[in-house]
């Protein structure tokens, strides 16, 4: 009974009208968000469409294949591809490793500074955010080629290191920015209450601090790596003699895909590469978004219990 | 007395929560404050064949009476101001629909938006000028509108996050009171949504207007050469070993910096950006 | 002190934080074990700075704090024999009520005893098995009604139940001390009133000390076996909840606990003291002429027919209360407060007398204002901390007068010059002129207490300077209301410290 009611009211004329102007309002919204999406993507797309042909040129389609991504792990190019790949990986998980280690501890340090050391060092933090990305660059190279010659005798100081300290800069001061809005939201009687529990002050840190910020420092993370990956600049400014391969300079996806671009077209490979990565993002995110949605129903067991 | 000197001691050594800060400090103080201390430096001196530094005017003089290199900066100045101005168009009215849960419920979508920052930057950009050329847009006959095309696809991601963090906090009752006291749609929205979202607005420029101006590699690529940005100019002094010039226009872009760093003191403390990624 | 009763000492503790404020004046406090202590005042009256000196997190700038005759004063809060229960709970929200309860027990080690390779007794230390947590943890929910919960995420907790939890991860630890920071002020009022009686019990069942700081009068007067009153880091008064009721020591714990009619009066004979015009008998045998303050709770005061009592006054308002009726009835401009069973009506003229043992009288805190560390400047003027009041220098020297260079002048030319003389300035609280007209005055302050004396607020208005100024005023005042001070020239009375041929210049 009530239900029919309920269904009277809702298709009166007037009701009818707004359900079907809301229908419409959120049909727009949709089709402009998917526009934007597709026409933003429309490159990626592209390349990976072509990923499936062998043409050196996008535009030109020359049968369907997968011989992009076999020459991808056989070809001379391929091979650069991936030791290019492998440099940029390792870089993104080394400088965000220790850019979360610094800035997590940076963070903490400073909320538990006084007001005026935080906000000086809060002031620095800022300079890398909004700094140009070639100002950094430039500096940092012209600092290393100083210490070179005035502290090594001349020598050439570039390496990994240099490249690595160069990519800690840039996303330091975003991890120290994540995990800063999670220690003003955290209650200060929670460390208060660890201490008063039995904790000394390091361990009150590790067990009760950083799980009440994990939220801050996992998104600093994120952000880090996220930065490392689309960095080029810096890179190619503080790039030296490689790791991993013993070759000249380090090359990374973005540097080597920078100086074939400039001669000619992306590399047909690169094309192949494109694909593994967009779906790798894809699960990541996808993770991510399940690991999120998951609140942890996980069953408990109790130690001490028989 | 013996041992309260001990103790006094084993204090001082003693763990302090602030110590944390130090490695931090450190680090910053090496890696940012050093080096700008160092291109402070070489934009006021000039570097003699032997290699020693003098106090000089000369990249000061030598830039402002260089009217190309004035003339890079206006160039620069203004595809910066454009570049923002296209993207927050563009980014502000999908980031209100995308924040709205009228509209869309997903966070995935959002991510969706985010993601392409995870493929290099020099690759999409590579990709965009591929695709331009096929469609008969090319550094050759069109080089600012291919730059321009090239800026706003590799910006538009970065104006969306700060933008969509600020309107997911936007205050509904404040709108619903904006209506109930008899604005109509475009009122409530100049007098209330509006003005709530500056912060995201100003962010979400920042992010934008000064990497348009430093970075090199988009004009480049997809102009083949032929605009010619601040960044370009000053990677060029660089290679060619003009570290002074290079330096004094690094200076200028301090300046930049300085003034943008002002202006967004004023309306957030980069919060709006940071929240962003909350996302993840 | 050193009596085996007492747990804990606290011996001259003051804490002057960093910024300069002192939150804690050389308090001295014995608490016996077993006792439920409640330390009672308003907020920023230290009472929260001196648990956290008991707990650890502060450590005071000087005195000591024993526990068991054992100094703890600077040893961190882990390795001190109490736990505290917060104000807003703190339960760690990444873990789940059994965690957080069993959190502590994780990390705390107990004394075992073995023998070692040359079989000599060694005393170890080693962790609580699970099982041994498991039993402990179970135990102390069950004593707060929580053992069903334990699974549940603390975010998922009511407020009481949160509360519980606090209490049973400190009580786990099996205290010596248990500390409450004002831990049911987030509660409601109803639920306030249920962990009111069940902490009561709980501290009976236990046996062990609590500390308890609240703000709340009625809750340190319903559960404590000692109260402890402080006012701007001092004690005020120490006693059983009875005592600080019926005698309070001065007008500031009479205001505060309680409603009660407070006036300023004098002792007229032995065991008489006079006030609102009257002379009334009493109990209390002070110094003849003394100034004094009286105090009478509402519910002693007697009515009666109009003639019949010491003093008489006309109802001027009513208030129904349900068990009796409140009046304020007014005699002459001062006031009277009183509760009783019979109704009357609003302009019913009523004697009122009181039972002579129900007349508290205290000595007055403060005759006037005095300001010991002042000095005159060059233009005769005289400084209070930092602000610059006119003064009458010529009331130091009879007949004197200031010549035309500025000099204090005797009537036989004899010249003084009085710069940076130290004087001792005081000024009766009626002649201080507070505003709210900011511009008015010359210096401002912000009114830190305010206290209703029969017929007058008691106001002491705090400088940023951080000078004192008592004031009688008429007016309603908030606390943490800013206003202007002004003092005629006429009001104030200086006192040089040295005496004045010290100045003298030929």
């Amino acid at each position: 009974m009530v239900n029919q009611e309920n269904e009277l009211l809702l298709t009166s004329p007037s009701e009818k009208k707004a359900r079907f102007k809301r229908k419409r309002d959120k049909v727009i919204a949709q089709f402009i968000i998917w526009t934007i999406l597709i026409v933003m993507y429309i490159p990626i797309l592209v390349l990976i469409a072509y990923s499936f042909t062998t043409a050196d040129n996008i535009g030109t389609w020359t049968g369907f294949s997968f011989d992009l991504y076999a020459r991808l792990f056989t070809s001379k190019t391929g091979n650069e591809i991936m030791v290019a790949l492998g440099n940029t990986l390792l870089l993104a998980l080394a400088s965000s490793l220790i850019s979360v280690i610094l800035g997590t501890t940076g963070a903490i340090g400073a909320f538990y500074s006084k007001k005026r050391t935080r906000t000086a060092i809060e002031s620095v933090t800022q300079i890398p955010v909004v700094n140009a990305e070639i100002v950094i660059a430039m500096s940092l190279t012209v600092m290393f080629v100083f210490v070179g010659s005035y502290l090594f005798g001349g020598a050439n100081v570039f390496s990994f290191w240099t490249l690595l300290a160069g990519h800690v800069i840039l996303s330091l001061p975003f991890v120290y920015l994540s995990v800063k809005p999670k220690l003003q939201q955290m209650d200060p009687a929670l460390y208060e209450a660890a201490l008063d529990l039995g904790c000394t002050q390091r361990s009150a840190l590790f067990k009760v601090v950083v799980p009440e910020i994990m939220p801050g420092i996992l998104s600093g993370f994120l952000l880090s790596i996220t930065l490392s990956l689309d960095d080029f600049i810096v890179t190619a400014f503080t790039r030296g003699s490689g790791l991993l391969s013993g070759e000249k300079t380090i090359e990374t996806l973005s540097t080597l895909v920078q100086a074939k671009i400039k001669k000619g077209p992306i590399p047909p490979e690169m094309r192949a590469l494109t694909t593994f990565i967009l779906i790798a993002v894809f699960l990541i995110v996808l993770g991510i978004t399940i690991y999120n949605n998951k609140a942890a129903k996980k069953n408990k067991v109790r130690k001490g219990r028989e | 007395m013996q041992s309260t000197k001990k103790k006094g001691l084993k204090r001082f050594f003693s763990f302090k929560r602030k110590y944390l800060a130090i490695p931090y400090s450190v680090f910053l103080a090496l890696f940012v404050i050093v080096p700008i201390l160092i291109i402070l430096v070489y934009a006021f001196t000039d570097t003699l064949d032997d290699g020693t530094l003098i106090f000089s005017f000369k990249a000061l003089t030598s830039f402002f009476t260089s009217p190309s290199k004035i003339n890079v900066l206006v160039v620069s100045l203004f595809i910066g101001i454009l570049n923002t101005l296209i993207c927050l168009l563009i980014g502000y009215p999908l980031a209100y629909l995308l924040a709205n849960n009228k509209y869309n419920k997903n966070k995935i979508l959002v991510m969706l938006f985010v993601m392409p920052m995870w493929i290099n930057f020099v690759l999409r950009t590579g990709a965009t000028r591929d695709v331009l050329s096929f469609l008969g847009i090319n550094g050759g006959n069109h080089p600012y509108l291919a730059t321009m095309i090239g800026m706003v696809y590799n910006y538009l991601p970065f104006t969306i996050l700060p933008l969509y963090t600020t309107m997911l906090k936007l205050d509904k009752s404040q709108i619903e009171a904006a209506r109930d006291l008899g604005c109509n749609p475009v009122q409530t929205f100049t007098k209330s949504i509006l003005p709530q979202s500056i912060p995201g607005i100003v962010s979400a420029a920042e992010m934008v207007f000064m990497p348009t101006i430093s970075s090199y590699v988009i004009s480049d690529t997809l102009s083949e050469g032929k605009v010619t940005l601040f960044g370009n100019i000053i990677y060029l002094n660089f290679s060619q070993s003009q570290w002074n010039e290079g330096s004094f226009m690094a200076f200028v872009m301090l300046i930049l910096v300085g003034i943008t760093m002002l202006i967004s003191k004023k309306f957030d403390k980069g919060e709006a950006r940071i929240s962003a990624n909350n996302l993840w | 002190m050193e009596s085996s009763n007492t747990i804990i000492s606290l011996v001259n503790v003051t804490k002057v934080f960093e910024d300069g404020a002192t939150a804690v004046d050389s308090f001295n406090l014995d608490i016996k074990k077993g006792e439920f202590v409640t330390i009672l005042g308003p907020s920023g009256c230290g009472k929260s700075t001196t648990l956290r000196m008991i707990a650890g997190f502060d450590i005071p700038t000087s005195g000591q704090i024993l526990i068991n005759g054992e100094e703890i004063t600077n040893l961190p809060p882990n390795k001190r024999p109490v736990n505290t229960v917060f104000q807003r709970y703190a339960l760690f929200p990444h873990l789940d009520v059994y965690d957080n309860v069993a959190f502590g027990l994780k990390i705390k080690k107990v004394p075992v005893k073995t023998t070692n390779k040359n079989g000599e007794e060694v005393v170890k230390m080693r962790h609580l098995s699970p099982k041994e947590i498991d039993q402990k943890v179970a135990k102390a929910l069950a004593i707060v009604d929580m053992d069903e919960m334990e699974d549940r995420d603390v975010s998922t907790l009511s407020g009481g139940q949160q509360q519980r939890v606090a209490i049973a991860r400190a009580l786990v630890m099996d205290p010596e001390v248990l500390l409450l920071d004002e831990p049911l002020s987030a509660l409601d009022h109803k639920l306030r009133l249920d962990m009111q009686v069940e902490l009561k019990q709980m501290h009976k069942k236990l046996g062990i000390t609590f500390i308890y700081v609240t703000h709340d009068q009625e809750e340190a007067l319903s559960m404590s076996d000692k109260i402890v009153v402080m006012k701007r880091g001092a004690i005020q008064q120490v006693g059983t909840p009875e005592e600080i009721y019926n005698e309070p020591i001065n007008a500031y714990v009479a205001d505060f606990i309680g409603e009660s009619n407070i006036y300023s009066g004098t002792m007229s004979s032995k065991l008489h003291v006079r006030f609102l015009g009257k002379t009334w008998e009493c109990v209390d045998d002070f110094a003849l002429n003394e100034k004094v303050d009286i105090m009478i709770r509402p519910e002693d005061v007697i009515l009666g027919p109009e003639g019949k009592g010491v003093v008489d006054g006309v109802i001027d308002s009513k208030v129904f209360k349900g068990e009796d009726y409140s009046f304020i009835i007014k005699v002459g401009k001062a006031e009277v407060l009183c509760r009783d069973k019979k109704n009357r009506e609003v302009g019913d003229k009523v004697s009122i007398s009181v039972d002579p043992e129900n007349l508290q009288i205290m000595h007055k805190e403060m005759m006037e204002n005095q300001w010991t560390d002042c000095y005159i400047n060059d233009k005769n003027q005289v400084v209070i901390g930092d602000d610059v009041f006119e003064a009458d220098v010529t009331k130091l020297l009879k007949d004197g007068f200031i010549d035309d260079d500025g000099y204090l002048t005797s009537k036989a030319g004899k010249r003084y010059d009085l710069k940076d003389a130290g004087v001792i300035v005081e000024c009766s609280f009626d002649d201080i002129i507070i505003s709210d007209n900011l511009e008015e005055g010359i210096t401002t302050g912000k009114i830190v207490s305010s206290v209703w004396i029969g017929d007058h607020y008691q106001d002491i208005i705090r400088t940023d300077d951080d000078e004192d100024f008592v004031v009688n005023t008429p007016y309603t005042w908030m606390e943490n209301d800013v206003v202007s001070i002004n003092i005629n020239k006429e009001s104030l009375r200086l006192t040089l410290k040295k005496g004045l041929d010290n100045y003298a210049i030929d």
